[in-house]
C-alpha cells in the first residue's frame, strides 16, 4: 500500500475515496442481504404459495424496468469515459439519459403498485385476508424489497443529478472525477440488486 | 501557530461552535467522550434503580411496568450509546491517526457526521421516552411478536437504534480506509500498534454486521405501521427468523464491544512492562480471527428457541472455537508480564483487574456455550452475570483504563494516581459484589428480567444491591478524580511521555497540536521496540 497519501485532510486520495465507497456498497449489499435471507427462508417454508403469488406479478413491466435500469447503468459508464475525454456536454447528455431512465423506472413501479393496491393486495388490504399465509408473506416481502429498492433509486438519482451540477460547474472534470465514479458505482449497485429482485419475484414460478 | 494545542486552537468558529463544527479528529473524540460519559451515568442510574427495586421481593420502590422500562432502557442506552461506540469513537478517533503517524482520519467530515448521527440517535431515544406509548418495555433485544404488540413507543426507539447503527458504520468505514491509506512511511501492517489492529478488526464488523440489524429494525417499524407480516406469526411470518437476523448482528456486535478494549490492553501492558509485547503477530491475527469467527456463532443465543439439534451442535462447537483466539491473547499478555520490570501505575491496575474479571466472564461463557448447561442456565441471572463480566468488566473497565492511560496526553493534566488506584480497587470490589452473586442465584434458577422473586433468593439480591452501591462509589471516585484534575490549574503537564510508552502518540506535544505532526514521522521499528533494552537479538 502506498504511503504518499499521508498528508492529512488537505490531501486528495482517489484510491481512499473509492475504497470508502466500496465499503459503503458492502453495507448496502448486507442490508439487502438480510432481506434475501428472509426471502430464501420463506420460499423454502411456503414453496407453493410463493408460486401462486408470483403468477400475479406483471412480468412485462418487470422486464421493461430491467432493460431501463441496465441501459441507464451503461450510460453512466459512458458518461464517465466521455468526461475523461473532456466531452463535457456529451457526458451531461448521457447522465441525463440515466436520470430519465431511472425516472421511467419509478413511474412503472408506481403503476405496478397502484394496480396491486387497487386490487386490494396490500398489507391489511381487503384482498390480503383471503390469501394464504405464504402469499401474504410474499406480498409483504414484495412491497418491502421493491420499496426499499425504489428508495435507493431515488437516492441514486439525486446523487447523479448533483454530479451533473458539479460537472456543469466544472467541479468534476476529466482528471478529477472520483465523485462521479462513486455515483456510478452506487448506481450499478442499485442496478445489480434489481437484477436479483427481478427473477426472484417475477420469473421463478 | 505551529504548536497550538487542539484544545486552544481557534478556527473559523469560536466557542462551542468551534467544537461541534470542528472536523479535527481529536475534538470529535472529546465530543464523543463527553456524550458517552453522560449516557453512561444515565444508564448507570437506571441500573442502580433496578438493583434497588430487587432488594426485597415484591414492590420496593417502583411498579412492574416501570421496572420493565428501566431494564430495557438500561440495556439500550448502555449498549447502543455507550459500549458499541465506546472505545473506537473516543480513543480510536483521538489516537488512531496519531498512532499511524497521520494528521487526521481519511474522511474528517464523515467523522463529524457520524457524531451527529450519534447525537441524533440519542435524542430520538430520549424523545421516545415521553411520546407515543411511553418508554419501551421489550428488553434491548426487541423480540417479536411482543415488540409488534406492545403499546409502548417501540417504533421510535428502534428507529433510534437504526440511526445509531449508521453512526457506527461510518466510523468503521472511516477507520478501515484510514488504516489502509494513512499509515506513515515505514509503518507496514505489522508495525502498527496493536490498538490499531483491534480497531481494524472492529471496523470490519461494524461495516459488515450493522446493516443486518438496520434492515431488521426497519422491518419492525414497517410491521408496526403497515402490518406487512414478515415476522408476525398471525400473518404467516416466523418470529424465529427475527431472532436469527437480530443475532447475526448482535453477536458480532459483542466483539465490536470487546476487540478495541483488547487492543487497549495490548498497548498498556508493554508500556508498563517496559518491554516489547510477547507474540505481536498472534495477538494481531487473533483479533481478525475473533472478528471472523464471531460471525458464525450467533445461534448460541437461540439454543432454547427451537432451532434444530444439528445447528445447535454446530453453533456450540463454533462457540468453543472462539475461545481459542481469546485465549491466545490472554496468554500472550501474561507472557509479556513474565520477567518484566513492571511499573504498576494507575492504568496498569485496570489491566490487571480486566484480565481477572474478563477471564471469569470468558470461562462462564463456555459454560453457557455448551448445550446441556445452557438449557439449565439460559435466561437466568447467570447470563446477566456472564455478560456484565465480559462487557462491563471488559469494555467498561478498559474505557476507564484507557481514560487514565491517555488522560495526561489528551488534556495536558495529571490526576492524582493514589485516588485513581483507590477508585479502581473499590470499583473491582463493588463489581464482584454486584455480579458474582448473580452467577449463584442464576445457577439456582433465578430468572432474569423478573420483577418479583421467591424469598430464598433474597440474600443474593441483597449482596448484589450492596455491591452496586460500592461499584457506583468507585466509579464516582474515578470520575471526580479526573474532573478535579481537569479543572484545577496547578497540575498542568507538558511532559511528552509520562509512562514511558513507545508508540507514536507519546512523541507529539502534550496536548497534541491541531494537525498532530509538523513533519510526518518515518517508522523503522515495531511499535513496542525499546532500543536500550538488553535482550536476545531477535527484534521486529
Amino acid at each position: 500500500m502506498s504511503n504518499e497519501a499521508a498528508v492529512a485532510h488537505v490531501h486528495r486520495d482517489d484510491e481512499g475515496s473509492k475504497m470508502g465507497m466500496w465499503l459503503f456498497l458492502f453495507t448496502e449489499l448486507l442490508l439487502f442481504g438480510g432481506m434475501f435471507i428472509l426471502y430464501a427462508s420463506y420460499r423454502f417454508m411456503y414453496p407453493d404459495n410463493f408460486k401462486v403469488a408470483a403468477m400475479r406479478l406483471d412480468t412485462l413491466i418487470g422486464a421493461v424496468n430491467t432493460i431501463l435500469l441496465l441501459t441507464s447503468s451503461l450510460t453512466v459508464v459512458l458518461a464517465i469515459t466521455a468526461l475523461r475525454r473532456n466531452q463535457k456536454t456529451f457526458s451531461l447528455y448521457l447522465l441525463g439519459f440515466t436520470v430519465v431512465a431511472g425516472g421511467a423506472f419509478l413511474v412503472n413501479k408506481f403503476f405496478e403498485w397502484s394496480a396491486k393496491i387497487h386490487h386490494g393486495i396490500y398489507p391489511k388490504g381487503p384482498e390480503m385476508a383471503n390469501l394464504s399465509d405464504g402469499e401474504s408473506v410474499f406480498y409483504g416481502l414484495y412491497y418491502v424489497m421493491t420499496g426499499l429498492h425504489a428508495l435507493h433509486i431515488i437516492v441514486g438519482l439525486a446523487f447523479i443529478i448533483f454530479m451533473m451540477v458539479f460537472i456543469a460547474r466544472g467541479k468534476q472534470t476529466g482528471d478529477n472525477c472520483q465523485k462521479l465514479e462513486n455515483a456510478g458505482l452506487y448506481w450499478h449497485l442499485v442496478d445489480i440488486i434489481w437484477i436479483f429482485l427481478f427473477p426472484l419475484f417475477y420469473l421463478i414460478h | 501557530m505551529e504548536n497550538v494545542s487542539y484544545l486552544d486552537y481557534k478556527g473559523k468558529h469560536k466557542g462551542l461552535l468551534g467544537w461541534i463544527l470542528s472536523t479535527d479528529h481529536k475534538r470529535i473524540a472529546i465530543l464523543y467522550l463527553v456524550s458517552l460519559i453522560i449516557f453512561f451515568l444515565v444508564a448507570m442510574t437506571f441500573g442502580f434503580l433496578m438493583r434497588l427495586e430487587m432488594l426485597t421481593p415484591g414492590k420496593t420502590i417502583i411498579d412492574p411496568q416501570t421496572y420493565n422500562a428501566l431494564f430495557t432502557l438500561h440495556g439500550v442506552i448502555m449498549i447502543f450509546l455507550f459500549i458499541i461506540p465506546g472505545i473506537p469513537a473516543v480513543f480510536g478517533n483521538f489516537f488512531l491517526p496519531i498512532m499511524l503517524g497521520a494528521k487526521d482520519v481519511s474522511f474528517p467530515r464523515l467523522n463529524l457526521l457520524s457524531w451527529y448521527f450519534y447525537i441524533g440517535g440519542a435524542a430520538l431515544v430520549l424523545i421516545s421516552l415521553f411520546t407515543g406509548g411511553g418508554p419501551i418495555d421489550t428488553g434491548w433485544t426487541f423480540y417479536v411478536p411482543y415488540s409488534l404488540r406492545t403499546q409502548t413507543n417501540v417504533s421510535l426507539a428502534v428507529f433510534a437504534a437504526f440511526v445509531l447503527g449508521f453512526s457506527s458504520i461510518l466510523t468503521g468505514l472511516n477507520f478501515i480506509v484510514t488504516i489502509h491509506r494513512m499509515r506513515c512511511p515505514g509503518m507496514g501492517w505489522f508495525k502498527m500498534p496493536l490498538f490499531a489492529w483491534g480497531l481494524y478488526s472492529t471496523a470490519w464488523i461494524q461495516v459488515l454486521a450493522t446493516p443486518v440489524i438496520g434492515i431488521t429494525l426497519l422491518l419492525i417499524i414497517l410491521e408496526r405501521f403497515f402490518g406487512v407480516g414478515i415476522f408476525d406469526p398471525a400473518l404467516g411470518g416466523d418470529p424465529l427468523l427475527y431472532q436469527h437476523l437480530f443475532w447475526i448482528y448482535s453477536h458480532p456486535a459483542v466483539y465490536i464491544m470487546i476487540l478495541p478494549a483488547m487492543g487497549l490492553v495490548s498497548e498498556i501492558i508493554p508500556t508498563f512492562s517496559k518491554k516489547d509485547i510477547f507474540g505481536y503477530g498472534p495477538i494481531a491475527m487473533s483479533s481478525l480471527a475473533i472478528a471472523f469467527l464471531g460471525y458464525l456463532v450467533w445461534g448460541h443465543h437461540m439454543f432454547s428457541s427451537g432451532i434444530s439439534d444439528t445447528s445447535r451442535a454446530i453453533f456450540s462447537f463454533l462457540t468453543f472455537i472462539v475461545a481459542i483466539p481469546t485465549g491466545i491473547k490472554v496468554f500472550n499478555w501474561v507472557a509479556t508480564l513474565y520477567k518484566a520490570s513492571i511499573d504498576a501505575r494507575a492504568p496498569f491496575w485496570f489491566v490487571v483487574a480486566f484480565i481477572v474479571i474478563f477471564s471469569i466472564g470468558g470461562l462462564t461463557g463456555l459454560v453457557l456455550g455448551s448445550l446441556n448447561t445452557d438449557i439449565h442456565l439460559t435466561d437466568t441471572y447467570f447470563v446477566v452475570a456472564h455478560f456484565h463480566y465480559v462487557m462491563f468488566g471488559g469494555m467498561g473497565l478498559l474505557f476507564f483504563g484507557g481514560l487514565h492511560y491517555w488522560f495526561p496526553k489528551m488534556f495536558g493534566k495529571m490526576y492524582n494516581e493514589k485516588i485513581a488506584k483507590l477508585g479502581t480497587l473499590i470499583f473491582v470490589i463493588g463489581f464482584n459484589g454486584l455480579y458474582f452473586p448473580m452467577f449463584i442465584m442464576g445457577y439456582l434458577g433465578m430468572p432474569r428480567r423478573y420483577y418479583d422473586y421467591l424469598p430464598q433468593y433474597q440474600i443474593y439480591h441483597v449482596i448484589s444491591t450492596i455491591g452496586s452501591w460500592v461499584l457506583i462509589i468507585g466509579i464516582l471516585i474515578l470520575i471526580f478524580n479526573l474532573l478535579k484534575a481537569l479543572l484545577s490549574k496547578s497540575n498542568t503537564t507538558t511532559e511528552l511521555n509520562p509512562w514511558g510508552g513507545t508508540t507514536l502518540e507519546w512523541t507529539v506535544p502534550t496536548p497534541p497540536p491541531l494537525e498532530n505532526f509538523d513533519v510526518i514521522p518515518t517508522v523503522t521499528h515495531g511499535p513496542y521496540y525499546r532500543p536500550n533494552l538488553i535482550k536476545p537479538e531477535k527484534s521486529h
